[in-house]
């Protein structure tokens, strides 16, 4: 008994055990700080039903052995692209929705093919790249939705009818078209049923997608490229077509994040998007090269629990807001507290 | 001097093991001011781990200690690092060389203990900045070069030097320290002219005389006959032989180290039939392959054989088979069955049905990280679509789990591989089962012709004999064309029908196994460069 009680804990990491210890202590001290846990629950299901397919993006990468996705948001303005096309071209209400993910299809293949190109070309230093692909991606697209031809008085800049706005609402478009989709109430915990559907609708196509044989072939290149070279394997060819494929996941992904948030955020926004998508799916006890389905699902429900519950409930017992800061403190500490997990191996 | 009357090393009960794979096992070694001890042992007997763990070599540490204990001029000692070895007057030259290709062989003789001269710039920012004596350097170097007693030109730039002068260099370091008192040579003479070896061997006597010992590993066994007055011999991480040299001699040497008396080959082949067809024909092959360059190999390989390929590291013959599997950049042509091979496609080769076994286990031959199933099923899986099911009308190929276990099994009962189940870790494993993975990841293929390239290194006996009666049983039962590549003469002469010596980055000649070992000793030297 006691034998398998220790299995069972390192099973899940007791640095996870730590984590949960906590967010159940904030819990505890809702009460005291005036939070209703109900609320705090709901908080906590909306966010995971908008994050889940952003780190879930994470996935086809890591297995392929291109490390953490760094560069999402590169991935992310595909997305964007997406959106903001389809609105222009005068889409309105769920079939924007639609029209959305359609349109950025073709943009995440073409991104994730020249991104791909690109980590083929740098083997060993994929995240540092990554990341400043991210970083001047968000640069490019700055000046990106200046300079396009967007028309639409939706989307533009009112006083000057050029370039697109920095947050556009989408009220009057697709918002909550899935998370609105058979929501219930359960003891007060609102539940966005279709959004969570749809991940995991997303999420069972890649673990499926993993038993294939391709999947398969993309995980032992991930595990050891000599090994997968030696066995046959065009190397190149499944670390591009993990690319392309984290790439298409962020970038309905994104979408999927308005209809629950009611904006589209353009220019810097999707600086922000990275660090919390890798933040969850480390805390959800995936490595650098090895990452589940179950480390995407409890490693969102962990990260949004802290990043909602913390800041909610210390504000209202010192009264002073600082959420922002714990939110930063906890998601950076989180990254740098996983990172320096993954080299740490079992003695023998 | 903390005890005279001790002896200056004493090494008691010192084991080792690297992941669970035990190369050492309790080694016991006395040595005296002014002895020479001659340490020999067949590749992978543990003699360059034992000498790691005297020098204190910070892989040992990583990879968790050593047990036993060593006691150095009659105390108790446990090096952390070279630093404390070379502190407590332990010199070591190893088989890599450590040289800055750049400096000359004085400053590299001198290298951090340099003679310093102050100068206005030191006297104000302190002695980091003071500058060389090169005078003084000379003079050192110098002297150090005469007490060696071999002529070296101590303002030459080491990359300007033949491979043998470099060595010297090496040794003339570790005898320029005052305090030295034993000096560790690792098989120094493999890259020496037979002139040179003879002047190293001079100085070895001379360094004994001055009250230096020495431990002289090395694989040339006159030579540890003319300049040893102890010898011990390992095999398999135990010490077999342990005497004066004056009692033995180089057949008794011989015998200790490859455990059985070497003319009396178990041999069971029959030898190659002559008049069988040519099923793999290599033809002017070159391989770029880092410390084993193929340069013109011209081969043929009888179908159903076990054709040996032996040759001194180096000399190009895990080359050959890496060229042709395509991991390595290779030209040439490569006919097998009748068509020619396209080569540096990996590819192409499994897809006619050739398998290979590489040398490295652990950065080719296996998913560390994945289990044995995996392992064993993922070559097949990929290049003859066995194990999968097809869905959908075959639009979808999915992994077939179950028979991936079943097909796993069987290796695991049938190659003895013992593991908690067929679920486990590949790294979890120790080296021997982790070759007969490899093993059964190549049969899994059911190839018609498999290479196994150093099948047997790093594994102890029980699993060298299983994996080599695996792959004899490979070739009569199912009829497989094997070409087994080892720098282990002895081994290929048990398996093979015909063993080709590869000297030089070529092929030196073919001989049936059954010729003495001088033969092939003769053709192994013939071409090195």
């Amino acid at each position: 008994m006691k034998e398998r009680i220790k299995n069972i804990i390192a099973e899940f990491g007791i640095s996870r055990l730590i984590i949960v210890g906590f967010i159940l202590f904030m819990f505890a001290l809702a009460p005291v700080s005036g939070n209703k846990i109900s609320t705090l629950l709901s908080n906590v299901a909306n966010r995971f039903a908008w994050n889940g397919l952003l780190v879930l993006s994470m996935v086809p990468m890591i297995h392929s052995g291109c490390g953490l996705n760094f560069g999402l948001p590169l991935e992310i303005e595909a997305g964007l692209l997406g959106v903001t096309i389809a609105i222009e071209m005068g889409f309105t209400g769920n079939e924007a929705f639609l029209a959305a993910l359609t349109i950025a299809t073709p943009f995440a293949i073409l991104f994730g093919t020249l991104y791909g190109f690109l980590l083929n070309k740098i083997k060993g230093g994929e995240m540092m790249i990554a990341t400043y692909v991210g970083f001047s991606a968000v640069s490019l697209m700055c000046i990106g939705w200046v300079m396009l031809p967007f028309k639409n008085p939706v989307i533009v800049w009112g006083y000057t009818g050029k370039g697109l706005r920095t947050m556009i609402s989408i009220e009057n478009y697709y918002y909550e078209v899935l998370s609105g989709f058979l929501r219930f109430k359960l003891f007060g915990v609102t539940i966005p049923t279709g959004a969570i559907l749809f991940f995991a609708l997303i999420a069972f196509g890649i673990w499926a997608f993993l038993h294939t044989k391709t999947g398969t072939a993309m995980t032992a290149v991930g595990s050891n490229p000599t090994f997968a070279k030696a066995a046959g394997i065009n190397i190149d060819r499944i670390r591009m077509l993990s690319v392309i494929l984290s790439t298409w996941i962020a970038a309905i992904g994104i979408i999927n994040y308005q209809q629950g948030f009611g904006y589209v955020q353009l220019y810097t926004a999707p600086y922000s998007m990275a660090m919390p998508a890798v933040a969850a799916i480390l805390l959800g006890g995936a490595s650098v090269n090895k990452a589940s389905i179950s480390n995407v699902i409890i490693g969102t429900i962990l990260y949004q629990a802290i990043v909602t519950t913390t800041p909610n409930v210390i504000n209202s017992l010192i009264n002073l807001d600082i959420s922002d800061v714990i939110r930063i403190i906890v998601s950076n500490g989180v990254i740098l507290f996983a990172l320096t997990r993954k080299i740490e191996e079992p003695k023998k | 001097m903390a005890n005279n009357n001790a002896p200056l090393l004493e090494m008691k009960n010192i084991q080792k093991s690297f992941y669970g794979n035990q190369v050492l096992n309790d080694i016991n070694i006395t040595l005296n001011e002014g002895d020479v001890l001659g340490l020999c042992g067949e590749n992978g007997a543990g003699k360059t781990t034992l000498m790691k763990i005297l020098f204190g070599m910070e892989e040992i540490a990583e990879t968790g200690g050593y047990g036993g204990e060593i006691c150095f001029n009659g105390e108790k000692v446990d090096f952390k690092s070279p630093f404390d070895a070379l502190n407590a007057g332990i010199g070591m030259v190893h088989q890599e060389f450590s040289l800055i290709p750049g400096f000359t062989a004085t400053e590299n003789i001198l290298l951090n203990r340099e003679p310093l001269k102050r100068n206005v710039i030191s006297e104000v920012f302190g002695d980091r900045l003071n500058t060389l004596n090169y005078n003084e350097m000379t003079g050192r170097a110098e002297n150090a070069i005469e007490k060696m007693g071999f002529k070296i030109d101590p303002k030459m730039v080491i990359a300007d030097m033949p491979v043998g002068h470099k060595q010297f260099t090496e040794i003339a370091r570790e005898l320029s320290k005052e305090n030295l008192r034993l000096l560790i040579l690792d098989e120094p003479t493999a890259v020496l002219t037979e002139s040179e070896a003879d002047a190293l061997l001079q100085s070895i006597k001379s360094m004994s005389e001055r009250g230096v010992a020495v431990i002289f590993v090395t694989h040339r066994l006159e030579e540890i006959m003319t300049v040893c007055n102890k010898v011990v011999v390992m095999r398999d991480g135990l010490v077999v032989m342990d005497t004066r040299a004056e009692d033995t001699d180089v057949k008794k040497i011989t015998k200790a180290m490859v455990g059985r008396d070497v003319e009396s080959v178990d041999n069971k082949s029959v030898g190659t039939d002559e008049t069988a067809e040519t099923i793999m024909s290599i033809k002017n092959l070159w391989v770029d392959m880092p410390g084993e360059t193929v340069r013109n190999v011209s081969l043929d390989v009888k179908k159903g054989e076990i054709l040996g390929i032996g040759g001194l590291a180096g000399q190009g013959k895990l080359g050959v088979p890496n060229g042709i599997m395509g991991l390595y950049e290779a030209g040439g042509t490569v006919v097998f069955k009748g068509n020619e091979i396209p080569l540096n496609s990996p590819r192409k080769c499994l897809d006619s049905n050739i398998a290979f076994v590489s040398e490295d286990r652990r950065g080719v031959g296996l998913l560390l990280d994945e289990t044995l199933e995996w392992n064993i099923a993922f070559p097949a899986m990929q290049i003859q679509n066995k194990f999968l099911k097809k869905l959908f009308g075959g639009l979808i190929k999915w992994r077939d789990e179950k028979a991936i276990k079943e097909v796993t099994d069987k290796y695991i009962d049938e190659l003895q591989i013992k593991c908690t189940s067929s679920k486990q870790k590949a790294k979890e494993l120790s080296g021997g089962n982790q070759q007969k993975i490899c093993l059964a990841k190549s049969f899994a293929l059911e190839p018609e012709f498999l290479f196994a390239s150093e099948p047997t290194r790093g594994i102890d006996v029980g699993a060298k004999s299983l994996v080599l009666e695996a792959l004899r049983k490979l070739n009569k039962e199912k009829g497989v064309t094997v070409v087994v590549i080892s720098s282990e003469l002895e081994e290929l002469r048990g398996v093979c029908d015909r063993i080709a010596i590869v000297s030089g980055g070529e092929v030196a000649g073919i001989l049936p196994a059954s010729k003495s070992s001088e033969e092939f000793g003769q053709l192994m030297v013939s071409k090195v460069i």
